[in-house]
């Protein structure tokens, strides 16, 4: 079987042609399912802002199961798909593996996503992304979702073959690029995820088609977290690993030490996974041992290697930044970085987000006796949009300005535009995710259609500020939505009408790297030239310092709650 | 034989790790060592701390306890559905099931005193949100949890049912009234 391999002008990045065939139609299906979900989001927060409430209860309760399932299993996996194909066969040169079964991990993917989404829309699967038993779906509301995982599952299964093609046909020499590393933790997450999801969703299904009678609620609680947890640690690998290429793609910049930001990823894979517990902090079913045990040992190594890659990236850019010669005071190096190249912005405000927002929220949520101050409010969303949609989702829009030129090969269109899209979409998100918990906070719940409770049987009246943060949702979801619409109008555009580019020489034979080219900084390995990064301490020591205080901040919340024993 | 290698192509395990690198890898390493331990110490010296007290439990079970302590306890009724205001006894044991879509029954308690509080539910997952104190539990079907509580200040409070469940989820407000 022949492969043909293009070597892109531009960057020197090498694609086996039905890899590059693969990834176009994943970051399309992918970018296909975040409109869904952007419709979708934009019904929510409408219905949401208490003084428009656009939807009645059974829609909104529709719709907010549909943007769960179409943004965070649909659009993100899909993307993946195609970041694990990028970093196996480009970054490592080398053809991909099995291409046929990447076309089953896609269409599976695209049946299993649209049997779930018909099921959704037919409605009588209003259970949320979560659809905890005993409530129940249709049975292809599950089934989807099972095959659209076997799919992720073969995936998966072509990355790690891809690999195995490269060792052994020496594309590569020495060991795999960092991104690629990051990759790998990505893919070993995904199929822990997958067998986790395997373990409830199936019998979930043999439950909705009568064959099981039952299933406990708590032990599904438990295992679907194994998935549901888990899978957004797919998506930390793979935005970190992102951070780490579009740093190395902008400034040639590596790591400070390959050692500390490998080790970082090896505790994704030790502990992440097992980080799900702190979704059942406040459930009756687990001992608090159990509880404590399972955030803070396995949850804090995992936060340790968040807050390593927190410092080691941002490192990085300064190292190379520095060794540029941009070493006045401690930001020079910042102040000089390419703000208006919507690859690097995107990726420094998804970073900061994650870190500042997502990560702090994050860990004050996933203490065992603050938990129950935040448990299933609307802190719980807004803390999970700083991490999925400013850290994740920004982090894939932000490669994707490097990608549609190199990959589909195409100029994007309207570049000025291009150049704001990563601020207004990732400010407003982290404005979003703000007023969000500050609404969580004042207790406000999250999946509930009407905050005033119209036809309960007694009136509770939210403070005027929760009322406040609901409005500010409101707003900024909009401005959010609209940065979001902005950057599919702005991909599709450019894929439809931006000015075709030259693919470059294709040849039979994978080519060596060019010098002094974006795949040399990409696929090289080794680490940064110790220069110091006075600039990354500092910035360090904010986040800790914020970090310890609203921690505290909440204990303190908490002790002067009713008494609990 | 690393020498005569370019820089790049060093062998990255051996090289050495920077002295601010592994600064901030202690200093989060101790960061996370607080978190732990603030956890375990406000398990000792906290006052808020959920129970670990737990049974099986069934529908039938369940329902059957708590219309007992309802029967028994049981002061007035309000509002036009005529839902029980229990007020528990001087042992302090109380019932609170959630169903589709109230909490039942309403619950009288006293500042200051310290109440055994049976949490299940009957039917779907719910969630317990007494507000304006913002203290918020899972109540799952088939465990009956045995919440310890310690109201600390007079007023009217509300249940908020804050995990979905169904259609008529923002109408299942519950109250306590804490004398």
């Amino acid at each position: 079987m022949a492969t043909t391999y293009r070597t892109c002008p531009r960057t020197g990045l090498q694609f086996d042609l039905d890899a590059d065939k693969l990834m176009r139609w994943n970051a399309v299906a992918g970018v296909l399912w975040l409109l869904v979900g952007g419709i979708t989001a934009l019904l929510v927060i409408l219905t949401r802002w208490p003084a428009i409430k656009l939807l009645p209860a059974d829609q909104f309760y529709l719709i907010l199961t549909a943007h769960g399932i179409d943004m965070l299993i649909l659009w993100i996996i899909f993307f993946e798909m195609a970041v694990l194909y990028f970093a196996s066969s480009t970054l490592l040169r080398c053809r991909i593996a099995t291409p046929w079964l990447g076309w089953v991990q896609f269409w599976l993917m695209v049946v299993g996503g649209i049997m779930t989404n018909v099921a959704i829309f037919q409605g009588e699967s209003s259970v949320m992304f979560t659809s905890y038993v005993p409530m129940q779906a249709a049975p292809h509301f599950y089934l989807g979702i099972i095959l659209f995982a076997v799919g992720a599952l073969i995936g998966s299964g072509v990355f790690f073959g891809t690999l195995v093609v490269a060792k052994r046909e020496k594309t590569y020499t020495g060991s795999l690029p960092l991104v690629t590393f990051g990759a790998l933790t990505a893919a070993i997450i995904a199929v822990f995820t997958i067998a986790s999801g395997a373990a409830i969703l199936i019998p979930t299904f043999f439950w909705s088609m009568g064959w099981i009678k039952e299933i406990d609620a708590q032990l599904y609680r438990m295992v679907w977290w194994a998935l549901g947890h888990s899978s957004q640690q797919i998506n930390v690998a793979a935005h970190v690993s992102i951070w780490y290429l579009v740093a190395a793609v902008a400034f040639g910049a590596k790591p400070l030490s390959e050692k500390v930001s490998r080790f970082a990823f090896l505790l994704y894979i030790l502990f992440l996974q097992l980080a799900s517990a702190h979704h059942l902090l406040s459930d009756p079913g687990m001992s608090a041992e159990w509880k404590v045990l399972n955030t803070s040992y396995f949850m804090y190594f995992a936060v340790l290697a968040s807050m390593i890659h927190g410092f080691t990236v941002p490192g990085a850019i300064e190292a190379a930044q520095r060794k540029k010669g941009f070493n006045n005071g401690l930001f020079e190096w910042l102040r000089k970085a390419p703000w208006g190249n919507p690859m690097f912005s995107g990726m420094f405000i998804s970073l900061v987000g994650f870190g500042f927002i997502g990560g702090i929220s994050g860990v004050v949520l996933g203490t065992e006796q603050i938990n129950m101050l935040m448990h299933n409010t609307f802190y719980v969303p807004g803390h999970f949009h700083a991490t999925v949609v400013v850290g994740t989702t920004l982090a894939f829009m932000s490669i994707t300005y490097l990608l549609v030129p190199t990959l589909f090969k195409r100029e994007m269109i309207f570049p000025k535009l291009c150049q704001i899209q990563p601020y207004l979409y990732g400010l407003s998100m982290i404005v979003l995710s703000l007023v969000m918990m500050g609404a969580g906070t004042l207790g406000v719940s999250r999946r509930h259609w009407d905050m005033a409770f119209s036809g309960a049987p007694f009136q509770y009246e939210w403070p005027g500020a929760a009322y406040l943060m609901m409005g500010l949702t409101g707003i900024f979801g909009v401005i959010a939505v609209i940065g979001g619409g902005l950057w599919i109008l702005l991909v599709v555009g450019s894929l439809l009408f931006g000015k075709k580019l030259d693919g470059g020489p294709t040849s039979d034979k994978t080519v060596p790297i060019p010098d002094q080219s974006a795949a040399a900084a990409a696929s090289g390995t080794g680490s940064a030239e110790h220069t110091n990064v006075p600039g990354t301490v500092v910035l360090a020591i904010t986040l800790l310092v914020c970090f310890v205080l609203y921690y505290f901040v909440n204990w303190k919340y908490l002790s002067e709650v009713w008494g609990l024993s | 034989m690393s020498a005569i290698l370019p820089p790049a192509e060093r062998l990255w395990w051996k090289q050495p790790i920077a002295g601010q690198e592994w600064a901030w890898i202690g200093i989060a390493f101790v960061w996370a060592m607080i978190m732990f331990v603030m956890m375990v110490y406000w398990h000792i010296n906290g006052k808020q701390n959920l129970s670990n007290e737990v049974y099986k439990t069934t529908t039938e079970m369940f329902t059957a306890k708590t219309e007992a302590f309802v029967k028994e306890n049981t002061i007035r009724t309000e509002t036009d559905q005529k839902i029980p205001v229990v007020k528990p006894n001087a042992k302090g044991e109380a019932f609170l099931l959630a169903r589709l879509w109230s909490w039942y029954p309403i619950l009288e308690l006293e500042a200051g005193k310290t109440y055994k509080i049976h949490l299940s539910a009957v039917d779907y997952n719910h969630g317990f949100s007494l507000q304006p104190t913002n203290i918020n539990i899972q109540v799952i079907p088939g465990y009956e949890h045995v919440v310890k509580m310690t109201p600390t200040k007079a007023g009217t409070y509300a249940i908020v049912c804050n995990e979905y469940c169904g259609i008529g989820h923002h109408t299942m407000l519950g109250r306590i009234y804490v004398k």
